[in-house]
């Protein structure tokens, strides 16, 4: 368990991110994986819980999603996931979810139980802000701290009410269209970041699309506050699925590389 | 969003943020135009020269004879397309005329909305994709053949089932990328403003079927029975008898193998409340809310979720829905083209099974008007795998 503003004062850098499926491929090698994640310099996670329809995920994370169903993920022994990885390391942990399944779960149930195995934000893939009221309230209420999207087409004034709800950070995202790799980063992050600059001093983290180092020092040098890496980490694993020394290997890396990348950028833009 | 969308606690729009400016500009261009007189004006003249309404209500007296009470169809058969799905679309399509749109993008199921949409899509000059299951592209190939041939591109869904839900998720996806796209949703389903616009732009179905009951028979029906995947033929017809009491409506949902199977798509029946496709509804689903998996004869229905204004009819009372397997469904279909020379769709025959089903508990002078939502031209395939003529 963390807070994430500890993190982001703590830091001189942009936070490094990184994005796993939880149960991808199985428990026990997600489990690692994570646990690879942290002792690779992980900042914060962001985790998932796999859902049959996730509309929002790119082909990359959809296959994700079908591994970890298939080798049995729910909701309920996520939150056991979690609980161990909190155990591993008190890191924060933010969690990526589509709505069906905390509304299945009963939202405020969810939260509770959430905060319990050491969590710290909810973010729900298919809530727009129009619809915070329905969730943030009891994201509160279980003392967790609250993570709403921003995205390159909304307006000021919705990006105002992204701001008024969101407590912990502001998911970014750098482009129009799904979670997945891209060959070139998106130009349009940092025209978004810098909207949010000027109108709030909550961090903003920027994912969707960032597949290299390079992208990643470039979203920092945009200035953002934490990159979020998923695509690009859960298609290494989908590469090494009958390799696992060489998957632990090729994500430690891979992250190793992208935090030498973020520590060129010094980060003077700081939330704080 | 000027509107919430809802239907007491059901409906909304459950999107990522990211789609939410397309479907403001949408709700904000229907509320513009359904009642703008030019707008309105151009789509009935469309409608009656180019797809061809009103259509017919017939009274079919011999099927009627093996049924038991009074049958009259609704012939949305007859429509351009074969389907009442062109009434959306021609309605749909001409908003995105109005707002400049130059690309339309569309899910289907039995390709009957696919069709319906390319039709448009040429009629209008559009460029025009089509998400498609691929178990549907290889069951339904006629009417993929039929919109390659109006000039649209049909791209296969694999992934889950392949079927209608998957190829609602991959026209999402495709959206997000895309904002500047018209996705022309084809069912009463999915994120406001949709259900509101597909009831809006079907409701002629019922106001015609209301009026052609008064004037042909002279009283207003006992029962008003439609198909019901997503439910927008049923919300059409049943839009327009909701203030008459007296008038009971029935949804028909597909049954599948047995409602005690997995292979059904009865989502009223046997799902519960949920949130799929931006829609709080009623969602075929497994404890933890992972969406179930379909099975139905016929691809229109095969869809674990169901429109919002449905779920909230069921829970009111006003509409009752029930559902009718395969075996009884393959069994009309046989019976009304013997009887009448009409083929009717299989989405459609779940409406016949049922009205077969209640032979000899409704008295003979019972008048039901049967939604005849499409032809079966599509479904020949289908049968003759399940009832081979040797």
């Amino acid at each position: 368990m963390g807070r994430y503003q500890d993190v982001f004062d703590s830091l001189n850098r942009a936070a490094m991110i990184p994005f796993f499926v939880i149960g991808d491929p199985d428990t026990e090698t997600s489990l690692r994986i994570v646990k690879t994640a942290i002792d690779a310099g992980a900042d914060i996670l962001e985790l998932g819980i796999p859902f049959s329809d996730p509309v929002a995920d790119g082909p990359t994370i959809q296959k994700a999603d079908i591994r970890a169903l298939k080798a049995g993920m729910t909701p309920q022994k996520a939150l056991a996931f979690i609980a161990q990885v909190s155990a591993y390391k008190p890191i924060p942990i933010g969690l990526l979810v589509y709505y069906n399944l905390i509304y299945q779960y009963g939202v405020d149930a969810f939260y509770r139980d959430f905060k319990q195995a050491g969590g710290t934000s909810v973010l729900v893939a298919d809530v727009s802000i129009d619809d915070a009221e329905e969730i943030a309230p009891a994201a509160l209420r279980a003392g967790l701290e609250t993570v709403f999207m921003a995205t390159p087409n909304c307006p000021d004034e919705r990006l105002q009410q992204v701001v008024k709800y969101t407590t912990g950070f502001i998911y970014t995202v750098s482009l129009l269209g799904t979670t997945g790799e891209r060959q070139r980063f998106s130009t349009l992050a940092k025209p978004l970041i810098q909207r949010l600059k000027r109108l709030t001093q909550t961090p903003v983290c920027v994912g969707f699309g960032i597949s290299s180092p390079e992208h990643a020092r470039q979203v920092a040098a945009d200035g953002a506050n934490g990159v979020i890496i998923g695509s690009r980490l859960v298609k290494i694993i989908e590469d090494n699925l009958n390799d696992k020394d060489q998957l632990y290997c090729q994500l430690q890396a891979f992250l190793a590389e992208t935090l030498n990348a973020l520590k060129t950028v010094q980060d003077d833009t700081s939330a704080n | 969003m000027k509107q919430k969308g809802r239907y007491g606690t059901y409906g909304g729009f459950y999107v990522p943020e990211v789609l939410i400016p397309a479907i403001e500009e949408i709700e904000a261009a229907f509320l513009q135009f359904q009642n703008d007189a030019s707008f309105v004006a151009e789509l009935n003249a469309l409608l009656t020269h180019y797809a061809g309404r009103p259509t017919p209500l017939y009274h079919a007296q011999r099927f009627s004879e093996a049924a038991g009470c009074s049958v009259w169809l609704k012939r949305e058969d007859l429509l351009h397309g074969g389907a009442h799905k062109t009434n959306n679309a021609l309605g749909q399509g001409l908003l995105a005329k109005v707002m400049g749109k130059k690309k339309l993008i569309a899910e289907t199921g039995a390709g009957q909305h696919g069709l319906a949409t390319a039709m448009v899509g040429a009629l209008f000059g559009m460029e025009t994709k089509i998400f498609m299951g691929s178990v549907d592209v290889a069951r339904q190939n006629v009417n993929v053949h039929k919109m390659k041939l109006l000039g649209a591109e049909v791209i296969p869904v694999s992934g889950g089932t392949c079927t209608l839900k998957d190829a609602i998720n991959e026209a999402m996806r495709y959206w997000t990328a895309n904002v500047d796209a018209f996705y022309l949703f084809g069912t009463a389903g999915g994120p406001h403003p949709f259900p509101m616009i597909v009831r809006h732009f079907q409701t002629v179905i019922g106001t015609e079927a209301r009026r052609q009951c008064l004037d042909q028979m002279g009283r207003l029906p006992d029962f008003v029975a439609a198909c019901v995947g997503g439910g927008s033929n049923a919300i059409g017809i049943f839009s327009a008898f909701l203030d008459d009491a007296a008038v009971k409506l029935v949804g028909v949902e597909g049954g599948g193998k047995g409602l005690d199977s997995d292979h059904h798509c009865a989502t009223l029946n046997k799902g519960r409340p949920g949130i799929l496709h931006g829609s709080q509804t009623y969602v075929l689903q497994d404890e933890h809310g992972q969406i179930h998996d379909t099975e139905c004869i016929s691809a229109g229905l095969d869809y674990p979720g169901v429109g919002p204004e449905h779920a909230y009819l069921k829970d009111t009372g006003r509409a009752s829905y029930v559902a009718v397997s395969d075996e009884q469904v393959l069994n009309a279909f046989a019976l009304l083209t013997r009887l009448e020379g009409i083929m009717p769709a299989l989405e459609s025959s779940h409406a016949l099974a049922w009205l077969l089903a209640q032979k000899g508990t409704l008295p003979p002078d019972i008048v039901a008007v049967v939604n005849l939502s499409g032809r079966g031209d599509k479904d020949i395939g289908i049968v003759e795998e399940h009832r081979p003529i040797n």
